[in-house]
C-alpha cells in the first residue's frame, strides 16, 4: 500500500521528466547564486538592499545600518541559496527546498518590485513591468512544491524507501 | 530456482530504485566541473595583470604608534568651515556639531559621521589657541576646545583667543599651528610660525602667489620645522595601491593624464552663506584685506568677499588653488611627477556672473617633455557630468573616481587597451577583454555610508572625505593631521611635506599665471623663476 506512494501513477513519463528538468534548472540557478556569493569575499547584500524601493525599503535600510544584522543577512543568503540549490538539484527534502526557495525569490521581488514609477539605480537585465523573473521563479517553485518529483527521481526516493523498509521490517 | 529468480528480481528492483534516487547526481558533478572551469578562467584573468597586487590587497594598518607621544598644544589660525573640519580631525568638534551629528545618526542610520568622529584615535593633544577675524567663528573654536564629547574625553588644556596671528604663533604656550585661513594669509602666517619654531599644518592651495611659495619653501627649509600641506588625499589607501600599479609599469608608457573637476551647485562654486552676524563690529575687515592687492571699504561687497573669498584673485586663485591643487597632488602622489616644464591655461566666467573675477570654467595643460607626458586638467562649475581622472597608458588606462566608482568611494579601475602591445596575446586569446576592468579597487565595498550633498559626494569620490583602513571608514583629514603630529614627535617627514608642497605651489601658480597673462609659462628650476 505504502509502496504505491513511490509508484509513479501520478504523472505520465513526460510530465515527470518536465518537472524534474524544471527542478534541476532552478536548483542549478540557486546553487550557483549561493556558491558565487560564498567564494566572493567582497559580496554583500548591502548594495541590493540600499536600492530597495516600496514597503520594505525602510526595513532594508535598517538591515544595512546594523553590521551584525547585515552580516547575518549575508550569511542566510549565501548558505540559504546554496542549500536550496542542493535540495532541488539532488532531490532531497525538495518540497521544503521549493518552499524556502520561493520565500527567497519572493522577498527579492518585494524588496525591489518592478512597479511603474519605481526607479532603480542598478541596471536591470531585462524589461519588466510588474512581472519579473523573480516572480516567475517564485511561482515555478510553487508549482514544484505542488507537484513534487523527488520521491520519484532524487534522493528523497531512497530516503522514503529506507523508511518504508524499516517500517516493513517491523 | 523460483526463489533465486525472485531474489534477482528484487535486486534489480532495488538497483532501479537506487538509480532513480541518484539520477540527478551526475548533474551535480557537471555543476562542479563547470564551476571549477569558471573559477580557473577567473583566476587566469586576474593573474594576467595584477596577481601580486591582489594578494597584497590589504589596507595599510591605520595606527603606526609613535613611541614618543608627548602631549602637543595646537593653535588654529582661521576657524572657518575648513578650520572646523581640521580641528575635528584633531579631536575637537563644536558642541553644535556633535549634537547635530548624533541627531542625524539617530534619524538616518547610514549617517556615520558621528560614529567616525567618536572612534578616531585620541591624538594626545589640546587645542589651546584660536585666531579668527570673525568673532562668531573664534568663539566656536574656543567652544570646540572645551567639548568633552570626543574619543579622548576631557582635554588637558582648553583654548584662549588670540586677536592677531602674530600673538598666537609666537606664544610660548603653543607647539604647533594649523593654518586654515583664506590663501592670501597662508604664507605670512606660516613663515611667522616657522620663524617662531612652530610646526605648521597649512591648508592648500599653498599660497596666493608664486613668490610667496618660494619664500615659504626657503623658510621651512631653513627653520627645519615639520611642515604638512593639507592634501588629505595622501592618506587614501587607493592611491597607494594605484602607485604600485604605475610603478610596475602595468599601464605601459603613459603619455596623457586627464584630470577633471565637475561641480554644479552654488555651494560647489563658492557661493557660500553670508553669516547674518557678520558686520563691521564682528569682522576685522581691515586686517583681512591687508595682504590683498586691491582694497575696498567695509560694506556689502566686503561681506560677500569675506564669506565667499574664493571667488576673487585678491584672496585666492579660484579653481587652481582650490581644486586643481587636489587633483595635481593626487597625480603627483601616484606618479611622482614634480613640477612641469611648461603650463598653459584658459577659461572664463561663463556661468556665475556674480561679480567674481576667477573663472568658473578653466582648463590647464602641463607639459613634461622629459617624461614624454602631458597632463590635462579640465574643470567646470556648471555641470555634474563626473568624468573622473584617467591615467592613459598604451597598454591600459586607470580611471580614478567618476564613472569608475560604481558606488564605492575613492576607488579606481584599470582597463586594458584593445591595441595594447603588452596584453596583445591575452586579448587575442580572449583571456583579457578590454571592455571589462582587469583590476578594480573598491575600498570598504562592504561598508555603506549615507553621504548626501552633491559637494560631499564630489569630495568623497575623490577620496577627500573618507578613506578606509582594514575596511573601516576613517576621516582622511584625521589621518592627515595625525600623520603631521606623528612626524613632529618622531622627527620624520610627513607625507605631504614641503617638497611636495613646492611641486603643488609652483605648478598651480604656473597655471594661474598663464591664465592671467594669456601666455605659456615656463619653469626655470635652476634660478627658481617663472619665464
Amino acid at each position: 500500500m505504502k509502496i504505491d506512494l513511490m509508484k509513479n501513477d501520478t504523472y505520465s513519463e513526460s510530465q515527470l521528466t518536465g518537472l524534474v528538468i524544471l527542478r534541476i534548472l532552478i536548483g542549478w540557478h540557486f546553487l550557483y547564486e549561493g556558491i558565487s556569493k560564498i567564494i566572493n569575499p567582497y559580496w554583500s547584500s548591502a548594495a541590493y538592499l540600499l536600492d530597495s524601493k516600496w514597503v520594505l525599503s525602510s526595513l532594508a535600510k535598517s538591515i544595512v545600518a546594523n553590521s551584525t544584522i547585515l552580516g547575518f543577512t549575508d550569511f542566510i543568503n549565501m548558505w540559504g541559496l546554496t542549500l536550496v540549490g542542493l535540495s532541488l538539484l539532488l532531490g532531497i527534502f525538495s518540497r521544503y527546498g521549493a518552499l524556502f526557495g520561493m520565500g527567497f525569490v519572493l522577498l527579492y521581488y518585494l524588496f525591489a518590485p518592478p512597479f511603474i514609477g519605481l526607479e532603480y539605480s542598478r541596471p536591470g537585465e531585462g524589461s519588466y513591468m510588474l512581472v519579473n523573473k523573480n516572480l516567475i521563479e517564485a511561482f515555478a517553485l510553487y508549482v514544484l512544491y505542488l507537484f513534487p518529483s523527488s520521491q520519484f527521481i532524487g534522493l528523497d526516493r531512497l530516503i522514503l524507501s529506507s523508511e518504508l523498509n524499516s517500517l516493513g521490517d517491523k | 530456482m523460483n526463489q533465486e529468480n525472485k531474489g534477482s528480481n528484487a535486486d534489480l528492483l532495488n538497483r532501479r530504485e537506487i538509480l532513480k534516487g541518484l539520477a540527478t547526481i551526475p548533474v551535480l558533478g557537471l555543476f562542479f566541473i563547470k564551476l571549477w572551469q569558471k573559477l580557473r578562467l577567473d583566476k587566469l584573468k586576474k593573474s594576467n595583470l595584477l596577481q601580486d597586487l591582489i594578494s597584497d590587497n590589504k589596507a595599510p594598518s591605520i595606527i603606526k604608534e609613535i613611541g614618543n607621544s608627548d602631549h602637543l598644544r595646537v593653535g588654529v589660525v582661521g576657524y572657518g568651515g575648513r578650520g572646523g573640519h581640521l580641528t575635528r580631525g584633531l579631536g575637537f568638534a563644536t558642541p553644535g556639531w556633535t549634537s547635530s551629528a548624533s541627531e542625524r545618526a539617530k534619524k538616518n542610520k547610514l549617517d556615520k559621521a558621528f560614529e567616525t568622529f567618536m572612534s578616531q584615535t585620541d591624538l594626545n593633544c589640546s587645542l589651546v589657541g584660536v585666531c579668527d577675524l570673525f568673532d562668531v567663528r573664534a568663539e566656536l573654536g574656543i567652544e570646540a576646545s572645551k567639548n568633552e564629547v570626543r574619543s579622548g574625553g576631557k582635554a588637558k588644556e582648553t583654548a584662549v583667543r588670540y586677536k592677531h596671528y602674530t600673538d598666537l604663533v609666537t606664544s610660548k604656550d603653543i607647539d604647533a599651528v594649523i593654518i586654515a585661513t583664506p590663501d592670501h594669509w597662508h604664507s605670512r602666517v606660516a613663515i611667522a610660525a616657522a620663524k617662531a619654531g612652530k610646526h605648521v599644518y597649512c591648508e592648500k592651495g599653498l599660497t596666493r602667489t608664486f613668490d610667496e611659495t618660494i619664500e615659504l619653501y626657503d623658510t621651512v627649509k631653513e627653520t627645519g620645522i615639520t611642515f604638512q600641506l593639507g592634501h588629505q588625499n595622501r592618506q587614501v589607501e587607493a592611491y597607494e595601491q594605484a602607485k604600485k600599479i604605475i610603478n610596475q609599469g602595468l599601464l605601459g608608457p603613459v603619455n596623457l593624464v586627464q584630470l577633471t573637476t565637475n561641480r554644479n551647485s552654488p555651494g560647489g562654486a563658492w557661493v557660500w552663506g553670508i553669516d547674518p552676524k557678520g558686520n563691521s563690529k564682528t569682522i576685522d575687515w581691515e586686517t583681512f584685506q591687508e595682504p590683498s592687492p586691491n582694497k575696498i571699504p567695509f560694506g556689502e561687497e566686503a561681506l560677500r568677499r569675506f564669506f565667499r573669498w574664493r571667488c576673487w584673485y585678491d584672496y585666492g586663485t579660484g579653481l587652481s588653488g582650490d581644486l586643481f591643487s587636489h587633483d595635481f597632488d593626487q597625480i603627483n602622489q601616484i606618479m611622482g611627477l614634480g613640477i612641469p616644464k611648461y603650463a598653459s591655461s584658459s577659461g572664463g566666467i561663463y556661468y556665475y556672473k556674480d561679480g567674481r573675477d576667477v573663472p568658473d570654467v578653466w582648463n590647464a595643460t602641463l607639459e613634461y617633455p622629459d617624461k614624454d607626458l602631458t597632463v590635462l586638467y579640465s574643470a567646470t562649475l556648471s555641470s555634474l557630468n563626473s568624468r573622473g581622472n584617467r591615467i592613459m597608458g598604451h597598454d591600459a588606462t586607470m580611471q580614478i573616481g567618476g564613472e569608475s566608482n560604481s558606488g564605492a568611494l575613492g576607488g579606481f579601475i584599470v582597463k586594458a587597451d584593445p591595441y595594447s602591445t603588452r596584453y596583445k596575446d591575452r586579448i587575442e586569446k580572449g583571456v583579457i577583454n578590454s571592455k571589462y576592468p582587469i583590476y578594480s579597487y573598491a575600498p570598504g565595498s562592504k561598508q555603506i555610508d549615507g553621504i548626501t550633498s552633491a559637494t560631499s559626494q564630489y569630495f568623497a569620490n575623490k577620496g577627500l572625505l573618507y578613506t578606509y583602513r582594514d575596511g573601516k571608514r576613517v576621516d582622511s583629514t584625521h589621518l592627515h593631521v595625525k600623520d603631521w603630529l606623528d612626524s613632529i614627535r618622531s622627527k620624520t617627514l610627513p607625507t605631504c611635506n614641503i617638497e611636495e608642497a613646492l611641486h603643488e605651489g609652483v605648478t598651480c601658480h604656473m597655471a594661474t599665471e598663464s591664465y592671467l597673462q594669456g601666455r605659456r609659462i615656463e619653469w626655470d628650476p635652476v634660478n627658481r623663476i617663472l619665464i
